[in-house]
């Protein structure tokens, strides 16, 4: 035992072992969280306008996802008889490949991420442009006018708010004085603030142009299903369509992660270097005692007794979690996981809150939003950063 | 005609319906485009013809009654306003006052919900999700009110030829009043969502531009008339049922576009609750139902009778052969004349523009095909 125990050290010591190990984690698990922020996302929109949304498949539509998954896994795979075939076949592939790529430098936590190099934010934002290829090939492949337009809508939008998404990181690198993601998330516990502080317009921006790069309403054009039907994955169905699914959502998460670990702090605690603060380490429990405490008063207000089984037992899972992390050692190691996975989860919040309050910008109102106003606004925001760094 | 090789990309037609998601039933555009601009467009009609006017021939006149109310589905008491006061007009009978209150509260509430139709589905169409669910949420207490009257949500048949089938069910004031009360600070709501909001402001004004003199040659009604800034609402000019009775006000627009359309049809719905508001209060005593005879059978003549419907000015010319069916029964749908401004609306904008435009008019498919 002893010994298998100690081959195993030997084989994680090994340099390429635990990114391994974290590849297989991440694509395994990730596209049940994607499913869950689409239920997320329903059950929000439900909130906002006065329904329940999925209620159905489990306690409270809490399997809608897997439910969905199967659907969408099962269904005729169809390809249109005027599709270019190949390129039809290899356009969601690239948009989800590239998405799930960009995964390979998020910091998740200071020991929780695959890989770091030094320039990682750049490897980012050069691999989602690659995502845009499979939006254009997706349009293009399909031979059909809706998808065409669709595409050419979506190239146009992103390759101008790309410009935009680039300079506003260039305000929070000028201070953060790295590419790096895990030295970005250490700049901001050095210099005691996190860059939102320091940049707030460039947040802003970096905002406005991330909801626009990833095709999410009020910039959702390319897929404006009142105009151009479903825009550039109309003729997709089934399985592939899941894949452009799944990198839409990716993305979103890619650009949060951004967001969070240049501007809000990465997998660092509010005020992580006050000391008295340091109660603010039990959250992880405490937010998952409070989970399953929701979960058991759920199960005894329920009235069926399947469901009444299933909240308890989410209850019960929840529960085991909020004790597991009262153990010290366990604390740590989810600390930085924890407070990552809250920041996506608030901004993910943000985007599905403004999705569903805002009308749609027309094409040539949002070209002209990105080019009249944010990229003189993000190259204005350079300048004077830098002339305050120099004069400070 | 250039030959279309595959470097000559400069024009692409599209067909936006009669199955997509924001021509409101089965309309068919066919659309010109160059890149995403309209350079012409072609309505294609008749997807859901049904011959009403045809039905008319064969039926008796209490018979073609409910027919109407299938045609604008959304506004079906209003047809069937209509409908009832051409006969009454061809017959020369007067539907008594009680009647004629009953009837002006339950088509001013059908204005209201086929505004607030449409304004769900306009603003859906503009990339606005949210709307919808609360327009529907108000509108489904008016349609509790028909149910409560007549039994029916949508094609409600709620009159008959010489006044109403039905009294007033216990409670009915009462509950027009609840609604009233309620529904300013709703109107507020969606107000505040669409009214001020720049990306509204930015997709409304200035897009579908219809002057009053073009409005009037293209014989445009309703809404889409008032907003180019002509006062001319039916209610006031022709008054019929108890309009000449109540103070209201008619909107009307300055520049004819797309947001002053949308300022109209809101401040319509505040002007209806006004005329709600005063009717309720006031109904007076008597009967629902004039004296009409059994067999409905009119002198032979013709009459043209119009009212104004939630889209426009709804007319019916009826003509009678002295026989218990019509003779010819022919419908002015305000939707069908409104539907031609399209084009002229929408040349030199953009494909998202068409939405707006197919929204703004206020269409209901079921009445331009009949």
């Amino acid at each position: 035992m002893a010994e298998l125990l100690a081959t195993i050290e030997s084989y994680l010591q090994l340099p390429y072992v635990l990114p391994t190990l974290y590849i297989v984690i991440i694509i395994a698990v990730f596209p049940l969280i994607a499913g869950y922020i689409v239920l997320l996302e329903r059950k929000v929109m439900a909130d906002i306008q006065a329904r329940l949304g999925p209620m159905r498949v489990g306690p409270h539509g809490l399997l809608q996802p897997l439910a969905d998954a199967v659907k969408l896994l099962l269904k005729e795979d169809l390809i249109p008889a005027k599709a270019d075939w190949l390129l039809f076949w290899l356009a969601p592939v690239i948009s989800v490949v590239a998405a799930l790529v960009a995964f390979s430098v998020v910091p998740f936590s200071d020991w929780f991420f695959i890989t770091d190099t030094n320039i990682g934010l750049l490897f980012i934002l050069s691999i989602s442009s690659v995502g845009i290829l499979g939006i254009i090939l997706g349009g293009w492949s399909s031979n059909s006018s809706y998808p065409l337009l669709g595409a050419l809508r979506s190239t146009a939008q992103m390759v101008s708010y790309e410009v935009a998404l680039g300079f506003a990181i260039i305000g929070g690198l000028m201070v953060a004085g790295t590419l790096s993601m895990q030295e970005i998330v250490r700049a901001q516990q050095e210099q005691h603030v996190w860059f939102i502080f320091y940049q707030p317009l460039a947040f802003c921006i970096y905002a406005v142009a991330a909801m626009a790069e990833t095709n999410r309403s009020p910039f959702d054009m390319p897929e404006a299903e009142s105009e151009i039907v479903a825009g550039y994955h109309t003729e997709y169905s089934g399985f592939r369509f899941s894949l452009y699914f799944l990198a839409e959502y990716t993305n979103i998460v890619i650009v949060s992660s951004i967001a969070i670990t240049l501007f809000l702090g990465g997998w660092l605690r509010p005020f992580p270097n006050v000391e008295w603060l340091d109660f603010l380490n039990y959250c992880p429990a405490v937010a998952m005692l409070a989970i399953a405490a929701m979960s058991f008063l759920g199960a005894v207000r329920e009235k069926r007794w399947m469901e009444q089984v299933g909240m308890g037992g989410l209850g019960a899972v929840f529960a085991l979690l909020g004790l597991l992390f009262l153990l010290p050692p366990v604390l740590t190691a989810v600390q930085g996981l924890f407070w990552f996975l809250l920041k996506v989860f608030l901004i993910v919040y943000g985007f599905i809150w403004i999705r569903f309050t805002f009308p749609r910008y027309r094409y040539d109102q949002l070209m002209k939003l990105g080019w009249h106003w944010l990229i003189p606004l993000a190259i204005a925001n350079i300048i004077v950063t830098g002339i305050v760094m120099v004069l400070l | 005609m250039p030959d279309k090789t595959f470097l000559d990309t400069n024009e692409i037609v599209i067909n936006m319906g009669p199955q997509h998601p924001s021509t409101h039933g089965v309309l068919r555009v066919i659309l010109k485009l160059d890149g995403e601009k309209v350079l012409g467009t072609e309505c294609i009609i008749g997807y859901l013809h049904r011959g009403v006017e045809k039905i008319a021939e064969n039926r008796t006149y209490t018979m073609f009654n409910p027919y109407v109310d299938r045609m604008d589905y959304v506004a079906a008491v209003s047809n069937g306003l209509g409908y009832c006061e051409a006969v009454e007009k061809l017959l020369n009978v007067q539907a008594p006052p009680r009647a004629q209150y009953v009837r002006t509260i339950l088509t001013e509430l059908n204005r209201i919900s086929s505004h607030l139709l449409w304004l769900g589905t306009h603003a859906l169409d503009i990339g606005a999700i949210t709307p919808l669910f609360y327009t529907f949420r108000e509108r489904e207490e008016v349609l509790k009110i028909f149910e409560a009257y007549c039994g029916a949500r949508l094609t409600t048949h709620a009159f008959r030829i010489g006044g109403l089938q039905y009294e007033t069910y216990d409670g009915f004031e009462e509950q027009v009043k609840a609604f009233c009360n309620i529904f300013p600070a709703k109107l507020g709501e969606y107000e505040a969502l669409l009214t001020g909001n720049r990306i509204w402001l930015g997709r409304t004004k200035g897009v579908g531009v219809l002057n009053t003199a073009e409005a009037i040659d293209l014989g445009v009604t309703g809404p889409v008339l008032r907003a180019s800034g002509l006062k001319w609402d039916i209610r006031k000019a022709q008054p019929y049922a108890a309009y000449e009775e109540f103070d209201f006000d008619i909107p009307v627009g300055e520049n004819g576009d797309t947001f002053d359309r949308y300022v109209v049809r809101m401040e319509e719905m505040r002007q209806s609750l006004r005329i709600i508001e005063q009717a309720v209060g006031r109904i007076p005593e008597g009967p629902v139902m004039a004296k009409v005879p059994k067999i409905i059978k009119p002198p032979a003549g013709e009459v043209y009778h119009s009212i104004e419907a939630p889209k426009g000015e709804l007319g019916y010319f009826v003509v009678s052969d002295g026989s218990t069916q019509p003779y010819r029964v022919r419908i002015r749908p305000p939707s069908f004349v409104n539907l031609q401004a399209l084009d002229r609306m929408v040349r030199g904008h953009l494909v998202a523009d068409v939405v707006a435009i197919i929204g703004t008019i206020d269409i209901v498919l079921g009445e331009v095909d009949r």
